[in-house]
């Protein structure tokens, strides 16, 4: 069986999927972001490169992936949203990345526009993310743009979408996923988790669902962030034990880490696929977490 | 109705200024908060006020009409007070403000209020709410009655975003997330199999502005 990307082939093939995720620089220069990819390269399948996150301008995402590839061999997810950018650009972009040889592509809706630092800027939004994923779906599958237009060479790329396990109420998103899937999404990368009593409980509602969950681990590296990503992060839920332990303890990213270490034994014998490891803007927190997965041997 | 804000008065006096006498033209219409005769009546001391503590001597006349959004109701009740005026200072919605500008194109006609929106309004806690943004494609019969397009600020059309918290809305935790408001409608009204459908993408041809109806 031939696979389009690496991703694709490990979700097949192996136990545990591991992919990571780094930030396109806030620079006219790759040099940094290349930096980080080395690091991390070793220890994941591929890395997801994020689109102009929390609304807020950095290097074009496609650009990133590219020069990623080229330059140190590590494989992309290209993560788009709908934030900037029209039906017409949108599909530019996926032509794009094909011809480019990126092979995975996120889609996402995007976070709102005043969440940024732009938050004059006119929000697009012609496209949500289960609309994006048909617009893919139909040029792969039929060779076709929105407009009925036929492609010449059609694109072929390995799809996926987002999931928020810990979201109130629930029933809602499992019903986007289901219309995700329907759509043509393969996988799908979580909201950060933390407990995985929420996951099980989720893995058991989606269980009609075709499709490869990754669990998004980000460590905690205070009490303060925690309690932070509590009251601003929809759908994140952290056990009062982990931020007493992080209050405890002296080095709390060693700490964080540790505990996300313990949560990721703890899903391995559910039903994911794998994890999806991610540090906003910190390529050497994200190395060192896959470091320490690694070397405890639970995955 | 169509909801205004009042222009903050030195933003209204800095385009006044070349002007001496003034007509403020309330609407008995749909503007809401009221902006008839009284809050013109309002306007113009406000503004004859202010142009004194600057050395400006405003002559205010305040007056009022049934709709400014109608052409003839502008044109029955404003001719025989607009002579000798230099400018009128309208306290209608935009649209109003452009009705005028057609009846009387030898005067210039200046907004006094921001229009914001299309609103229901709670009785009770005197609150406005914007529920349609006119789109021309009416979906309510899809979403519990609910339009996504005008309560989602992202306008999504196949269920909520992962944004919502405590059923507000990620882009302000004081608003109600319009999918969780959809989602719960449909489900208390036997309509989930509805709201599991998958919506293509709008067409906004149909919303191109400016729309007209053109009688032929």
């Amino acid at each position: 069986m031939s696979f389009v990307s690496s991703l694709e082939k490990s979700l097949a093939t192996s136990k545990f999927t591991i992919t990571g995720e780094l930030t396109p620089p806030k620079s006219a220069s790759i040099e940094d972001v290349l930096d980080g990819a080395r690091l991390i390269k070793n220890d994941v399948v591929a890395t997801n490169v994020t689109d102009n996150p929390t609304s807020r301008v950095v290097m074009s995402t496609l650009a990133t992936c590219h020069l990623i590839e080229k330059q140190t061999g590590l494989e992309t997810i290209f993560q788009i949203t709908c934030r900037d950018r029209n039906r017409l650009a949108l599909q530019s972009d996926i032509l794009a990345a094909n011809a480019l040889g990126i092979k995975n592509i996120l889609v996402l809706t995007g976070d709102y526009i005043t969440m940024g630092d732009h938050p004059e800027a006119k929000p697009v939004f012609d496209l949500d993310s289960v609309q994006l994923l048909w617009a893919i779906k139909r040029m792969q599958e039929e060779g076709l743009d929105l407009a009925g237009k036929k492609l010449k060479t059609p694109p072929k790329v390995f799809v996926g979408a987002a999931v928020n396990p810990g979201l109130d109420p629930i029933e809602p998103e499992i019903i986007r996923l289901e219309k995700k899937v329907d759509m043509g999404a393969k996988f799908a990368q979580s909201q950060c988790l933390y407990d995985p009593d929420v996951l099980e409980k989720f893995m058991d509602q989606i269980s009609h669902l075709d499709v490869k969950i990754l669990v998004g681990i980000t460590p905690l590296l205070s009490a303060g962030m925690a309690k932070w990503m509590i009251k601003n992060c929809p759908g994140v839920i952290i056990p009062d034990e982990m931020i007493k332990r992080l209050k405890q303890t002296e080095d709390k990213v060693k700490e964080g880490i540790k505990m996300m270490v313990e949560v990721v034994s703890k899903i391995v014998p559910m039903k994911v696929a794998g994890i999806h490891v991610m540090v906003p803007e910190r390529a050497d927190l994200v190395a060192e977490m896959l470091k320490a997965i690694k070397a405890s041997g639970v995955v | 109705m169509i909801v205004t804000k009042e222009k903050p008065l030195e933003e209204i006096l800095g385009f006044l200024t070349p002007y001496k006498k003034i007509l403020v033209v309330g609407c008995d219409g749909c503007t809401t908060p009221p902006r008839g005769l009284r809050e013109a009546k309002t306007y113009s001391t406000l503004v004859e006020m202010s142009g004194k503590l600057n050395n400006k001597n405003f002559e205010c006349k305040a007056t009022t009409v049934a709709k400014q959004c109608d052409n003839h109701d502008c044109a029955t009740t404003l001719t025989p007070q607009i002579e000798n005026v230099d400018a009128i200072l309208s306290l209608a919605c935009g649209v109003g403000v452009q009705t005028l500008v057609e009846v009387f194109p030898e005067i210039p006609i200046y907004p006094g209020q921001d229009t914001i929106f299309l609103g229901s309004q709670d009785r009770d806690n005197a609150n406005m709410y914007e529920k349609c943004i006119s789109c021309g494609d009416c979906i309510l019969d899809e979403t519990g009655g609910i339009c996504p397009r005008t309560r989602c600020p992202k306008g999504l059309l196949n269920g909520p975003c992962a944004g919502h918290m405590d059923g507000k809305c990620e882009v302000d935790r004081e608003k109600d997330c319009a999918w969780v408001l959809i989602y719960r409608r449909m489900k208390d009204t036997g309509q989930l199999d509805k709201f599991r459908a998958f919506r293509k993408p709008r067409n906004y041809q149909i919303s191109t502005s400016p729309q007209q109806i053109v009688w032929k």
